[in-house]
């Protein structure tokens, strides 16, 4: 193939696209997959069956949900104001398709599964899941009704708060790494996984990511008893759709998060074991990562069966009387570490 | 500076809410998350059941007290037999109130349950209620094998109950009463072994003991506060004193009290139930007094007196003596009674019903003033609302 083409803006353009429909269509199939997942999960810890008539063991469910919602009219409430009404949900689920445009999958054949390998990897995940929560605010908003107001404000607090001690603990690891490169922090967990030393970071981490999702037991914006379905009260059809697939799409991408940050991405486990470490580097590396994510994710779903929700000043309390102390005391710690024993990453 | 008027943020919660347990419309007056003011709307269920008793005869008013509070049907019929049988001066053999007893223990474990998991489910933990709706539907089924129907029983009838148990049911209720309670601790170490539940129940909604006895509190509610105050012992009624059991109190009179209390009375209510199953006395289950109670259907065969008994008894009814009476039985939520005038007719003339969640859902305005917009489902939540009582 003439390789001058590929460089014109046409052949960019083009791939482009399919870089880009190479990662969405795949995460676009896997949220499908991940709600049913989380509702067998839900319903196994519930003493319930769970989907189970639509397709083989009910895997068809979320492909007929996302039908009839397709099907459905769209209603717009007469105070709403349109426009912010509808980008709302375009700009969640956007958000959430975003994000995977930096996350690395893995190495395949000698070639990085990375859609856009950028230097400054973690950052642009950071602004990206910042920015959703302009999705529910909006909505919230445009929505003129008053369950989505309230739902709107409390996602807004709780979002803003999670996300500064979330960017504390990512600062902890870049101390470790020395790079911003998402495919440089996985290789720098080589030797050991960062969840071992930074255990206390991970686990601040993984709740704040919990809250960063509107995940039980941080689930107030849309809180049932309360709000209805917050934000949501107000959106059907294809918008009430794409929030939701922006919401797993967003789940799965914190669960990736993790992964990458502190599980050595697509890194197999048990490298340093003798035959078992061997045997584990037999499976490609892609294959790890997802298999951690869903792991996340079972996590996820394992919380959401099994605790009740907090209330809006205790989640207040906890990330930024508690959260956001530990974590700034953990940069210092590590920073200090580092320095001391003379551990700090040549790369900086 | 311009002049901004601050104003209050009005909330209508309800009734079409997934947290107001059934009808519920509260209007709430929001100061950011804070609760200024809740007023109860109540009366979208009001089906003028008083009003209807007095165009039925006796026995056709008994189906109406399972529709009043339809999470423990049968504890309603208790009251109403109660008044009917005080008025006639009838005799409930003593089998008969051991079913009765039994029964009314089964429903206050059903009632428990639902009230304790939606509580559970309001504060955000959606398993347990599905746990608790497993054994829900175990009792369900007891009260299909007793009576022929799950909710509206139409069996605790003036002068005994409507028919004998079959044997074996008594065995599968003894084997359930086995076997639940590990399923109570399961429910137990889910919710209050969790600082999330804990941190949103305690020192919510309190109410002081004396401020219980000024809102006109009972049941649980009244209890939690640290009264010990309960029909079954102050009052027995049935040959409750036969029965040996413990009256739970709380300390704190707060959601997290209510919901403790509510556990620990499932457990005095299976120690009851236990005792009614292995002291279970042979004999009538029901008056045999063929004024009342109509004959047997193989006796009507045989006599020309039983069949006009049948006759009469369900097409006029029977005469109740002129007079009136209260009668209160410990219902699940509270003192369920009925107050009962007859002027001597088939029909009463007046039944009035006291519905224990009336006053508690009137102190809903006392309870949640200042605390915050989640505390609400909480309080809701503790108080066992059920809305075919409140609204009749």
């Amino acid at each position: 193939m003439d390789s001058a083409f590929w460089d014109t803006y046409l052949g960019i353009t083009i791939v482009l696209i399919a870089e880009s429909l190479l990662v969405i269509l795949p995460v676009l199939l896997a949220v499908a997959y991940v709600i049913y997942f989380d509702r067998k999960i839900w319903a196994a810890m519930q003493l319930r069956r769970g989907p189970n008539v639509v397709g083989p063991w009910g895997l068809l469910q979320s492909f007929a949900d996302g039908l009839k919602l397709v099907f459905k009219e769209t209603v717009v409430p007469a105070g709403a104001s349109k426009g912010v009404f509808f980008i709302a949900p375009i700009i969640m689920f956007a958000l959430a398709m975003m994000g995977w445009a930096v996350i690395p999958f893995g190495e395949m054949a000698g070639f990085q599964l990375v859609a856009s390998d950028i230097n400054v990897g973690i950052l642009y995940l950071f602004a990206v899941s910042s920015l959703g929560v302009y999705g529910i605010i909006m909505s919230g908003w445009a929505s003129n009704s008053r369950y989505p107001f309230l739902g709107g404000l409390r996602s807004a607090a709780q979002m803003v708060s999670y996300e500064v001690s979330i960017g504390f603990v990512l600062i902890t690891v870049l101390l470790c790494v020395g790079s911003l490169n998402l495919t440089d922090v996985v290789e720098a967990q080589r030797t050991v996984w960062f969840a071992l030393p930074l255990f206390p970071m991970f686990v601040i981490f993984f709740i704040s990511a919990l809250a960063e999702t509107n995940r039980p037991p941080f689930d107030l914006p849309e809180a049932e008893a309360e709000l209805v379905a917050g934000y949501q009260v107000e959106y059907s059809s294809m918008t009430f759709a794409m929030f939701w697939l922006g919401e797993y799409a967003n789940i799965l991408l914190m669960c990736a998060m993790t992964t990458l940050l502190f599980f050595g991405g697509w890194l197999p486990p048990f490298q340093f074991v003798p035959v078992v470490g061997d045997i584990m580097a037999m499976v490609p590396g892609p294959i790890w990562f997802i298999a951690k994510i869903l792991f996340f994710f079972f996590i996820f779903a394992w919380v959401k069966a099994s605790v009740p929700r907090y209330r809006y000043d205790q989640l207040m309390r906890l990330g930024w009387k508690v959260f956001l102390p530990l974590s700034l005391a953990a940069v210092i710690v590590v920073a200090g570490v580092l320095v001391g024993f003379d551990l700090l990453p040549d790369k900086a | 500076m311009s002049d901004v008027e601050l104003k209050n943020y009005n909330l209508n919660f309800g009734p079409q809410h997934p947290a107001a347990h059934g009808v519920l419309r509260l209007i709430t007056e929001l100061d950011g998350e804070i609760v200024e003011r809740v007023d109860p709307h109540i009366g979208l269920l009001h089906r003028g059941t008083e009003k209807l008793i007095e165009y039925k005869t006796y026995l056709q008013a008994v189906p109406y007290f399972d529709r009043l509070d339809y999470v423990a049907p049968m504890n309603q019929e208790h009251a109403f037999a109660l008044a009917v049988e005080k008025l006639l001066e009838c005799e409930v053999p003593e089998r008969g109130q051991y079913i009765r007893i039994l029964y009314s223990e089964l429903g206050r474990i059903a009632n428990h349950l639902l009230n304790l998991t939606t509580h559970a489910l309001d504060v955000g933990a959606m398993t347990p209620i599905l746990w608790g709706f497993e054994e829900r539907e175990k009792l369900m089924v007891f009260y299909e094998r007793a009576c022929g129907a799950r909710l509206h029983s139409a069996y605790f009838r003036p002068g005994g109950v409507h028919q004998d148990l079959p044997p074996e049911l008594l065995d599968d209720i003894g084997e359930w009463c086995e076997t639940f309670p590990v399923i109570l601790a399961d429910m137990e170490t889910m919710l209050l072994g969790n600082r999330i539940f804990k941190q949103r129940n305690a020192d919510i909604g309190i109410v002081s003991a004396e401020e219980a006895f000024d809102l006109g509190f009972s049941g649980p509610p009244l209890r939690a506060s640290g009264i010990a105050w309960d029909l079954r012992k102050a009052q027995p009624y049935d040959g409750y004193e036969k029965m040996d059991f413990d009256i739970p109190v709380g300390k704190h009179g707060d959601c997290y009290d209510r919901f403790l209390l509510r556990i620990e009375e499932i457990r005095q209510s299976l120690r009851i139930m236990r005792q009614c199953l292995n002291e279970m006395p042979t004999g009538p289950v029901a008056s045999l007094d063929r004024k009342i109670v109509p004959p047997k259907r193989a006796e009507m065969k045989r006599s020309m007196e039983a069949l006009i008994h049948h006759f009469k008894l369900y097409t006029e009814g029977y005469k109740v003596p002129e007079g009136e009476v209260y009668a209160a039985v410990e219902a699940p939520k509270g003192e369920f009674g009925v107050y009962l005038v007859s002027d001597g007719s088939n029909k009463p003339y007046r039944c009035k019903i006291r519905a224990p969640g009336f006053p508690h859902l009137a102190s809903m305005n006392f309870m949640a003033k200042g605390h915050m917009l989640a505390d609400l489902p909480a309080i809701i939540g503790s108080l066992d609302i059920v809305f075919g009582e409140i609204d009749r």
